[in-house]
């Protein structure tokens, strides 16, 4: 008898459950928007740095070299008088235009490529996961130095390099996602009625795998800003006096004793814009996979 | 034109299909000849694995990819279009020949828009402004048994349900007039209340369109009324066809009386054992030497296991079956006498 009484009792709270355990992941949450707030504050601030009240990023003005924040240089100056703020503001732009600028490359090319792949398939396919497997075979840092040097360095192509290292995983990406719904009967239903097969592969497949390959291109754009501050780093992208957050860090590193703020603030805002990329990318892919469930 | 007019809708003649598997040759279809004329419904039945979904698949012209042995032909009125390619095959498919599935939560478009899944086969087809297209798919709808059309054109499919979405699919494939419609268990993904509804509309649709249907399915149940012949299918073969009103009265192959049997009945006394048919279907790459249904069969003598048994008329117009020794007649009684005895 007992044992009957303790099971309906625990009825209600099992019943319960996985309605709780749906609920957050059908929100965003907080946390999402600010990551989310904090990507927008990054590219408002790299979009409109020419307007925001600052000095120029390689302005040495009468500031104290290596002086701490005040009220005219919030985040300090560097060793040379420099105002930090305003140079990692503009540093945003280079990291923001290689990431976004080259999974944009990458998404196109890899897009086709895996479109082509999933969908034809055969030796289509055969070629092309070849290719995207040689390509993600190079040890990326390798492949990306070997590019600049070769082309020298330059903002187009250090764009270039990192798109080369983007092209492989998205095109496996969007192949693998084509495979499976050209699987599904509604692409079979497109040929059906007649339709042609750029249309089917356009108008049926394409829509049902742009939210997956967005959301894996944000995460690619958080390790394309990376690979950008190794590059920079190194001194294979803008060169210094023009602002990179890679760039600053290296010049920081110099002189880490005495003004770690150089090489700090640079590295807390690459952190903490690769951070959010990741978060909101991951919660946005978990939502689309939430909706593909649910159908 | 006038041969066109003259010869059968579709005439299937010796269609096989065989695919080259690591085990060997799959024999799904093996030599089915069948003919359709206008405005006439055939009913495929057979079980899971008996080639009835790769048989209308194959009527199509649509083979999986893959290494697939195809013979045979299938004329639409009187072309062969089993040597078409996917370009000629696409003047066919939607205007002349359409197709409804089995789960119609994979055949829509997640994606996209009720209302555009529809218009735009239609404006592919007919040429249609986006106005003309949008009023004709409302209709279409409509016609198809679903309320508030206008509204509906504006959802998603997951804002409708399994039989709704049905319900569009069958609009989708209606929607140039087609003149055969191909259903391939429209019904198996669906609640058994909406069965009967789909089903009765998709015969009401045919009857009002003068089109013609083959019904693919697994359910004796479901053709009964609703179809005008049926082929069974066993392991690759039609081995019995007829006008479905001889079919169930006067049956002759034992698989065809083991399938009817397998049907629960409501005037049943309770617990009554489901008549069951024993084993399973063969191993399409090894199919058993002579009748492929003897391994299972009660009235199975040496002769069925050694011959295969050749299609056959019964008398009856329309009626041929593939059996050697056939319910229902002396033969037949006197082979299950033997076997009960021998079993004994």
């Amino acid at each position: 008898m007992s044992e009957t009484i303790v099971l309906t009792k625990d009825v209600p709270a099992a019943a319960a459950a996985p309605d709780d355990a749906a609920a957050p992941r059908r929100r965003l949450g907080p946390v999402f928007w600010v990551a989310a707030g904090w990507l927008a504050l990054i590219v408002l601030a790299a979009a409109l740095a020419d307007l925001l009240p600052l000095s120029r990023p390689g302005d040495l003005g009468d500031a104290m070299p290596g002086a701490g924040p005040s009220a005219g240089h919030l985040l300090g100056t560097d060793d040379l008088g420099r105002d930090l703020l305003s140079r990692v503001i503009y540093g945003a732009r280079v990291s923001l235009i290689v990431g976004f600028a080259s999974i944009a490359v990458g998404l196109a090319v890899g897009g086709v490529l895996g479109l082509l792949a999933g969908y034809f398939r055969g030796w289509v396919d055969a070629v092309i996961t070849a290719a995207a497997n040689v390509l993600l075979a190079f040890p990326a840092l390798v492949l990306g130095l070997a590019v600049v040097t070769f082309l020298g360095p330059s903002l187009p192509h250090v764009t270039l390099a990192i798109s080369l290292l983007a092209i492989g995983p998205l095109t496996l990406m969007v192949r693998g996602a084509t495979l499976m719904f050209s699987e599904r009967e509604f692409v079979l239903a497109s040929r059906l009625v007649g339709a042609r097969t750029h249309r089917t592969v356009l108008r049926e497949v394409l829509p049902n795998v742009v939210p997956s390959a967005l959301s894996l291109g944000l995460v690619s754009v958080a390790n394309a800003m990376v690979a950008e501050g190794g590059l920079s780093f190194l001194g294979l992208s803008v060169r210094p006096p023009d602002p990179t957050w890679g760039n600053m860090i290296a010049e920081g590193s110099a002189v880490l004793e005495r003004t770690p703020a150089v090489a700090l603030w640079p590295a807390v805002a690459m952190f903490l814009t690769v951070l959010s990329l990741n978060y909101v990318g991951d919660r946005l892919r978990g939502r689309f996979d939430v909706k593909e469930g649910a159908l | 034109m006038t041969a066109a007019e003259e010869s059968p809708l579709l005439r299937v003649t010796d269609l096989t299909t065989h695919f080259r598997t690591d085990r060997g040759l799959m024999r799904a279809v093996d030599g089915v000849s069948f003919t359709l004329e206008r405005g006439r419904t055939l009913g495929v039945v057979g079980e899971s694995g008996s080639g009835k979904t790769v048989l209308s698949r194959s009527v199509m012209g649509l083979l999986p990819r893959g290494d697939v042995v195809r013979g045979g032909t299938v004329q639409y009125a009187g072309e062969d279009i089993s040597a078409l390619d996917e370009d000629g095959l696409r003047r066919l498919w939607g205007r002349e020949i359409a197709m409804v599935f089995q789960d119609p939560m994979t055949s829509l478009n997640p994606v996209v828009r009720i209302g555009r899944q529809i218009t735009e086969h239609l404006r592919l087809h007919t040429g249609a402004s986006r106005a003309d297209a949008r009023a004709k798919a409302a209709a279409l709808l409509k016609s198809v048994g679903i309320p508030e059309p206008e509204r509906r054109l504006r959802e998603y499919p997951h804002q409708l349900s399994g039989g709704m979405r049905q319900r569009v699919m069958i609009a989708v494939a209606l929607a140039t007039g087609p003149r055969l419609l191909l259903a391939d268990e429209p019904t198996t993904a669906l609640d058994v209340t909406v069965q009967a509804q789909i089903l009765d509309l998709l015969r009401a649709q045919q009857r009002q369109r003068d089109m013609a249907m083959i019904l693919v399915t697994h359910d004796l149940g479901v053709v009964a009324g609703r179809t005008d012949e049926v082929a069974v299918m066993y392991a690759g073969r039609v081995v019995e066809r007829a006008p479905t009103r001889t079919l169930f009265t006067n049956m002759r192959m034992p698989y065809t009386e083991a399938l009817v049997r397998s049907i629960p009945r409501i005037a049943d006394p309770g617990h009554t054992r489901l008549a069951a048919i024993p084993g399973r279907p063969p191993d399409m790459t090894r199919p058993p030497a002579g009748c492929r249904f003897a391994p299972r069969c009660a009235y199975a003598r040496d002769k069925c296991r050694a011959e295969q048994p050749p299609l056959r008329e019964s008398g009856e117009p329309g009626h041929t079956f593939a059996c050697w020794y056939p319910v229902g007649t002396p033969e037949g009684a006197a082979a299950l006498e033997r076997n009960r005895k021998e079993a004994s």
